[in-house]
């Protein structure tokens, strides 16, 4: 038996700082451990300040789903005013939230997973010269065809929500600025070019076709577009078997609209779906360099331990449902929804392929449900209600951001924020180990992942590691 | 020239922003002006050993640095170690990393108001203990001293923005590759004057609401945000109104005041942020360059004289009352 042990880090091309230890014997990784590096400290930040100035504060922990941060604000206010935004207004919050998981997931795919294949070590494999011209970072057509599509699609953001990231455009009773007629239109069309973009490169074929992909076996010989290229490359490297996670899915359902939430909410874990029971939240603080117990995030504190003291090796606490640790994000979503190929893909278990996989179907799917609201806007209507803030209370608001379930837990005591707390995607997927010895899901996932003789920086691992698209800025805070 | 690009204790949102520059695409614009990465933390293939070979070669001087952006302020708890933000797989702070390499680097950008001044991660209480570049707030001298100045003699280029500004990130170092970027074109809290010398205030819709003082009383309603809603617009520095972000968005184009993001100290306005601060009943925050005593009188003078139109659209979401057309000649 020959163990090593292996650093891997600046990990990049994930949303932050990451650091990833390995234990390897054999050439097989036996044990990983996840350190989120960095510690901001918004939680105790926002204590005593007057609770609007979350939606000014929260949306800045993360440039990427800042958006969702915004909406978790938003509707842990609306929570604890005890209010519902108005309907268009909720439908114009759901446009722009849209909107971002979208951006989010071609970001992901494009510019931090799939420059992976162009790297040099795969130069003998028979899709290679195609990854090359397609993936290459920064260089590659598809990376660049990418961000510009990207940036064309935020106009949507620029007109209805001033600008991207950091918006204030969303608040509990709806948003901001009312559309006109024209400025539907506009966003149709915008709609419009970026569907002509996604079925002209990223699926090579119509949005519905991908869409209405039955099974795991539809998807993975899916032949057309960079999701054909992908599959190709996925199948040869076989990612179908690469990186299970827990099995144990959770999503808070996304997209909340006057009649229910488009995605589903709910717990999934073989083949059973049940109700997300928030009461069963607890934050394990046993492996992160934090002081205090553990707790539910309407109790939880946050008091960085300034001395960092072993076992603790991560800032990031270790959220459970129920003791368990689970697997949150655009796949999980996908399964708690019900959609049929992301169901049979998950009775193989959350592989790399499974969750690039949900992904790409989420992107279409979103860019159908876009369309929708889009026409939906009724420029007469109103686009935002008053809501006003108790002086003693609480609110809880629960979104999904493209990696996963997110929620903010805000107490109110004399009109000031006496403690809000924040679980993000990350902060899940990410976790460290809890007081049972419990891997988090990315800890779970690297054990028995390959390591080559001479590899300093596996690239298995960074598959695996990158499959989940973490956001490391929100993962702690 | 080369570009070396860390993200620090931010929350990566102006390289975010950077992505969104347009015609052309930010790679095809930075290409074309001879502007490449040495690396980029989220656009970079290299990875892990790679990349820590590269900053040691730029720490020993065999690769050369023209240009350091740091994203993100600089952490520097607890107790002044940096170890709140541990450059991964390198054992050392970011606050050490940026200390040496900045020595090393023609120029020296701080690429939004986290790395130029601390930003947003130094709210409330500051619990990370984070600070700027080259500033701390107002003050001038953060992780590198006051008098600091990089191997082209200029100080830490603040690109200051909440987020940033894709082209105030691309201008800069394109105007910075040019060579036509002297100390004389950056203000005095060394923010670049091409978008520094503009006001908020400069083309925002609501000028016309404005000038009578016709003003929103909540958000969503389209008057002037700065008696109740807490805009600064008319002290924050920006081109935020003339250039226009994502398209043709802005703050106040969307309907929420503009809080400043370009400046030292705008996480701690010391009142809500949408909600003006008064006293008797007079916003505490008039506009910078103008006697209050006459700002009072033109206020009332305007309040008095504003027609029915600009009055009845301020405190509505959408134009209730258009303009009139001269009637033509029959
Ligand atoms: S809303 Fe702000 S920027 Fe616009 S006119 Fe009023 S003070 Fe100026
Ligand atoms: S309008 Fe004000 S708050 Fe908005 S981006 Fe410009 S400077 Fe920042």
């Amino acid at each position: 038996m020959s163990g090593r042990n292996l650093l891997v880090g600046p990990f990049n091309r994930v949303e932050g700082d990451l650091e990833i230890r390995l234990e390897v014997v054999d050439n097989k990784v036996v044990a990983a451990y996840a350190n989120s590096p960095l510690y901001r400290g918004f939680e105790p930040m926002m204590l005593g300040k007057v609770p609007s100035d979350a939606l000014t504060i929260t949306p800045r922990i993360c440039g990427i789903c800042s958006i969702s941060q915004s909406a978790a604000a938003a509707a842990a206010l609306g929570d604890a005013a005890g209010s519902q935004p108005a309907p268009q207004g909720a439908l114009v919050a759901a446009l722009l939230h849209g909107i971002e998981n979208l951006c989010d997931h071609l970001t992901h795919f494009n510019l931090f997973f799939a420059a992976d294949f162009a790297r040099p070590a795969y130069a003998e494999r028979s899709w290679h010269p195609q990854a090359l011209k397609r993936f290459t970072a920064m260089q590659g057509s598809a990376v660049r065809q990418a961000v510009e599509a990207r940036a064309q699609l935020l106009h949507i953001v620029g007109l209805l929500g001033g600008k991207w990231p950091h918006t204030l455009a969303i608040q509990p009773g709806g948003v901001t600025r009312a559309p006109s007629a024209r400025d539907r239109i506009r966003i149709l069309s915008t709609l419009t070019a970026f569907r002509r973009y996604l079925e002209a490169e990223l699926f090579g074929a119509p949005i519905e076709a991908f869409v209405e992909l039955a099974g795991a076996d539809a998807i993975s010989t899916w032949s057309t577009g960079d999701a054909g290229l992908f599959m190709e490359i996925a199948a040869d490297l076989e990612l179908e078997k690469l990186g299970f996670g827990p099995g144990r899915y959770l999503s808070y359902g996304a997209y909340p609209l006057p009649e229910g939430r488009t995605f589903g909410p709910g717990v999934w874990e073989n083949g059973e779906l049940s109700p997300v029971t928030t009461e069963d939240i607890r934050e394990d603080l046993s492996h992160a360099w934090m002081l205090g117990d553990e707790n539910h995030p309407f109790k939880g504190q946050t008091i960085p331990d300034e001395d960092m003291k072993d076992p603790a090796y991560s800032w990031c606490k270790a959220p459970r449902l129920a003791g368990n640790a689970v697997e949150t994000g655009a796949f999980a979503r996908q399964v708690v929804d019900g959609h049929p190929a992301a169901l049979d893909l998950a009775a193989n278990g959350s592989s790399v392929l499974a969750r690039v996989a949900g992904r790409l179907l989420e992107i279409a799917r979103t860019q159908l449900l876009l369309e929708q609201w889009a026409s939906a806007i009724t420029p007469e209507a109103v686009f935002m209600e008053s809501s006003s803030l108790p002086e003693h209370g609480q609110g809880e608001g629960l979104v999904e951001a493209a990696r996963g379930a997110l929620g903010h837990w805000i107490q109110i005591e004399n009109g000031r924020i006496a403690g809000y707390q924040i679980i993000a995607p990350t902060t899940w997927n990410f976790s460290p180990r809890d007081r049972r010895g419990q891997p988090g899901p990315v800890e779970a996932a690297l054990e028995g992942a390959v390591v080559g003789d001479d590899e300093e920086t596996p690239l298995s691992v960074q598959h695996i590691v990158r499959s989940f698209d973490p956001c490391m800025v929100c993962t702690v805070h | 020239m080369n570009v070396l690009w860390l993200q620090s204790a931010g929350c990566g949102g102006c390289t975010m922003s950077l992505l969104c520059a347009e015609a052309p695409n930010v790679f095809d614009l930075l290409e074309g002006a001879g502007i490449e990465f040495l690396w980029h933390p989220a656009l970079s293939e290299e990875t892990g050993a790679a990349v820590r070979r590269l900053l040691e070669q730029v720490e020993s001087s065999e690769v050369p640095l023209d240009v350091l952006c740091v994203e993100g302020s600089i952490v520097t708890g607890p107790r002044g170690t940096g170890r709140f933000h541990m450059l991964s797989g390198t054992g050392r702070s970011m606050l050490d990393w940026v200390r040496n390499l900045a020595q090393k680097a023609q120029h020296v950008v701080a690429v939004g108001t986290c790395a130029a001044y601390g930003g947003i991660t130094s709210a409330g209480g500051n619990p990370a203990s984070a600070i700027g570049v080259q500033y701390d707030g107002h003050h001038n001298g953060g992780a590198l001293p006051a008098d600091f100045r990089s191997r082209s003699g200029l100080p830490v280029i603040n690109v200051a923005g909440c987020p940033t500004h894709p082209d105030w990130v691309t201008e800069t170092l394109m105007l910075l590759a040019s060579g036509s970027l002297s100390a004389a074109d950056l203000d005095t809290l060394a923010r670049p004057k091409f978008y520094a010398e503009h006001l908020v205030h400069h083309a925002c819709p609501k000028n016309e609401f404005y000038e009578y003082k016709a003003s929103a009383t909540r958000l969503s309603e389209m008057g002037c945000m700065m008696e109740n809603l807490g805009c600064v617009g008319t002290q924050a520095v920006g081109d935020c109104n003339i250039r226009g972000w994502n398209g043709e968005g802005s703050c106040t184009r969307a309907g929420y005041p503009c809080i400043n993001c370009t400046a030292p100290e705008f996480e701690e306005p010391n009142h809500a942020f949408t909600e003006t601060p008064k006293f008797a009943g007079i916003p505490v925050g008039l506009p910078s360059d103008m006697p209050k005593a006459w700002f009072m009188a033109l206020a009332s003078l305007s309040k008095a004289a504003t027609p029915d139109r600009i009055a009845r659209n301020a405190v509505s979401d959408r134009i209730k009352v258009p303009p009139k057309q001269k009637a033509g000649k029959t």
